[in-house]
């Protein structure tokens, strides 16, 4: 065996807390999104579909012009593209905005599968990282503290976004659309229009959220990358009650639940691996439940959600 | 003088056709952008969904499974209720009627199957039922419960097919151990397509009369017309909410039953393939509707049985025929807000 077993118990946790960095990326890219997109008052359900559009076309570009930054914006921008046509359908009277979720998490799988068709060989540049850990002799530390560099932007962008929402004119505007259609019409805002670009903001950093799957971490493309984060983060932020810092901390302990399992397997502990990968599942489940009630509404929900009408 | 009954379903099938014109033109462009003739691939999809008897089974079969997915998502429907677990439930009723089935060994066949078949129809009823209580007793969104229960289910499932009901004979991929030949419910007489077809149609007409000819489903049809409507007039809400998901459940459960009888004998990652995904597509085309959900469901089937001949024809993925649904879906959600708007088929107020 490894240096694995020297640490014993410690090596599990280091694996956990590294693999919460790794994987919570794009729990977090995706539930920031999703935040923007719900404070204007719509739930988007496609951006499972939005986030392996963007990891297929980020891992595309990056493997066409060498340049994995270029992948990444091109996959926030085809993130974008596909909240403007959930925007755009939503738009339509009577047309239900969770339904539409689930047609366009259908439409985004199947398209990244038709088009990435040929991309499952090729190898594409990756993403860079910062080798926090150099100073340690144990590879499990040096592993566990690579830092990805959207990890950190991720980190930026969450009080960034807080702030934002609290402190511009557009998070405010964008609020006042989520919290009351009517009250918004009333100051003269379009309330469509604040939609759009809220759904379109959200499809650009799940797109973004993508990109990390296909370019960092597991670092290539193929059918079977997304396991459902881009759902999973639709509930995170109900659970972060729509404010983007507590998205990072949800992020993080949902990125640990998922790394649970491989942590347990690097020191030897195989049984019951596919039961491990149920934890972040059944932790959604169970947040969910205890957050919930029939009495009043969820903490921190705009009024004009129906998820949580 | 058209009664508004009948011009209500005039306008439901011409605004489908509508959404169906729109996806075959969508469809066609991006077929197209690869160079590729729109009309040949139309004409390749017909000759393999309906082209020949061969292709009418291997589309029926692949239907069977996908009535009774849709009845997961349109029986809660009825109710205001948007349950996408179909999968979920699915692998679920699969999985209990393995573990069920191992047990049976001296029991007659006949009994045997029965027992399955009630085993599965449990086990899809109690897993959606318990997202329909989440959502009556905690006020727990229904579709997130049902998603999450999907990943759940296909997780339990894999614990189980790669460790303690793991079939180490089956060395290809990890699979359970077998029902049996003997408890194999085999095919139709006179074709190759299986009897989970019979049990799709007939599962379809009793709920169809269920939901159109009781005082249930006119209770249930209240209460997802006007929740306050239905508080009103004193109708149980929990009771209902319960019983439409534990039906839509019962019934996807079915369809894992089906799979592991009639296709597979045994559980594994082969049940997760998507039918349950598919059926909420085939519940949207048909309005909720059990009756449509049979010819819908036969329709999606088709462009599921040519999605391998499209291939082998025009070097098409075979990811094609999930593009081609998911423009079908978004163009038939896209359609909704056409319904009452269109002139023609408003009736003259009385």
């Amino acid at each position: 065996m490894g240096a694995a077993t020297d640490l014993g118990w410690w090596g599990v946790l280091i694996a956990v807390v590294g693999g919460a960095i790794r994987v919570s990326t794009p729990y977090l890219f995706v539930s920031l999104g999703e935040t923007l997109t719900e404070k204007s008052g719509r739930v988007n359900l496609g951006l499972e579909g939005t986030l392996v559009m963007g990891a297929m076309s980020g891992y595309g570009i990056s493997y066409v012009t060498g340049s994995p930054w270029l992948g990444v914006l091109v996959a926030g921008l085809t993130g974008t593209l596909l909240g403007l046509l959930h925007a755009a359908v939503c738009n339509l009277p009577r047309v239900n905005d969770i339904a539409v979720g689930i047609a366009l998490f259908l439409f985004g799988t199947g398209l990244a599968f038709y088009l990435g068709k040929p991309l499952i060989e090729p190898v594409a540049p990756r993403l860079p990282h910062l080798p926090l850990g150099a100073w340690s002799d144990y590879p499990q530390i040096r592993v566990a503290l690579e830092i990805n560099a959207l990890f950190i932007i991720g980190l930026i962008l969450a009080p960034v976004l807080r702030w934002g929402l609290r402190n511009t004119k557009w998070g405010i505007m964008l609020r006042t659309v989520g919290d009351s259609s009517d009250a918004a019409k009333a100051l003269g805002y379009s309330v469509n229009f604040v939609r759009i670009m809220g759904t379109m903001a959200g499809g650009f950093l799940a797109g973004v959220g993508g990109s990390f799957l296909s370019l960092y971490y597991p670092g290539s493309w193929n059918e079977a990358l997304s396991s459902g984060q881009g759902l999973m983060a639709v509930t995170l932020v109900i659970f972060a009650r729509w404010n983007p810092v507590y998205c990072f901390y949800t992020s993080l302990l949902f990125g640990g639940a998922t790394a649970l399992g491989p942590a347990l397997q690097s020191v030897g502990i195989t049984a019951n691996y596919y039961l491990y990968g149920a934890a972040p599942y059944v932790l959604t489940l169970g947040l969910l439940i205890s957050s919930s009630s029939t009495r009043h509404r969820l903490v921190g929900a705009p009024s004009e959600l129906t998820i949580s009408k | 003088m058209v009664g508004s009954r009948a011009k209500s379903g005039v306008e439901a099938v011409a605004i489908s056709a509508a959404a169906l014109l729109a996806t075959l033109v969508l469809f066609g462009a991006f077929v197209a952008l690869r160079g590729i003739n729109p009309f040949d691939v139309y004409r390749v999809l017909y000759l393999g969904a309906f082209g020949s008897w061969f292709a009418i089974q291997h589309t029926l079969t692949q239907a069977a499974p996908l009535m009774l997915t849709a009845l997961c998502t349109a029986v809660p429907a009825r109710a205001g209720l948007l349950v996408i677990g179909g999968e979920g439930a699915l692998v679920v009723g699969g999985v209990a009627t393995v573990l069920v089935g191992v047990t049976l060994m001296g029991v007659p066949a006949p009994v045997a199957i029965a027992l399955m078949c009630m085993t599965g129809t449990l086990a899809g009823g109690l897993w959606i039922g318990a997202a329909g209580a989440l959502r009556h007793y905690r006020g727990v969104h229904e579709t997130i419960s049902t998603l999450l229960l999907n990943y759940i289910a296909i997780a339990v499932m894999n614990h189980l097919v790669t460790g303690p009901i793991r079939d180490f004979s089956q060395v290809l991929k990890p699979a359970s151990w077998s029902v049996g030949e003997r408890f194999m419910i085999g095919d139709l007489p006179g074709t190759s397509i299986h009897w989970g077809l019979a049990f799709g149609v007939v599962t379809c007409l009793l709920v169809y009369v269920l939901m159109r000819r009781t005082t249930f489903g006119f209770a249930v049809d209240i209460l997802g017309g006007n929740v306050r409507a239905a508080q009103m007039v004193g109708l149980p809400i929990g009771p209902l909410v319960l019983s439409t998901c534990v039906i839509g459940g019962a019934a996807a459960g079915l369809a894992g039953t089906i799979e592991v009888i009639a296709v597979h004998g045994f559980a594994s990652a082969s049940l997760a393939v998507g039918y349950g995904y598919a059926g909420i597509l085939v519940a949207f085309l048909a309005r909720h509707n059990p009756m449509a959900i049979i010819l819908i469901a036969t329709l999606l089937g088709g462009i599921s049985a040519s999605g391998g001949l499209l291939q082998r024809r025009f070097d098409l993925p075979d990811a094609a025929t999930l593009v081609l649904r998911g423009i079908l879906f978004l163009a038939v959600l896209a359609s909704s807000t056409l319904y009452g708007r269109l002139k023609i088929f408003q009736s003259r107020a009385v």
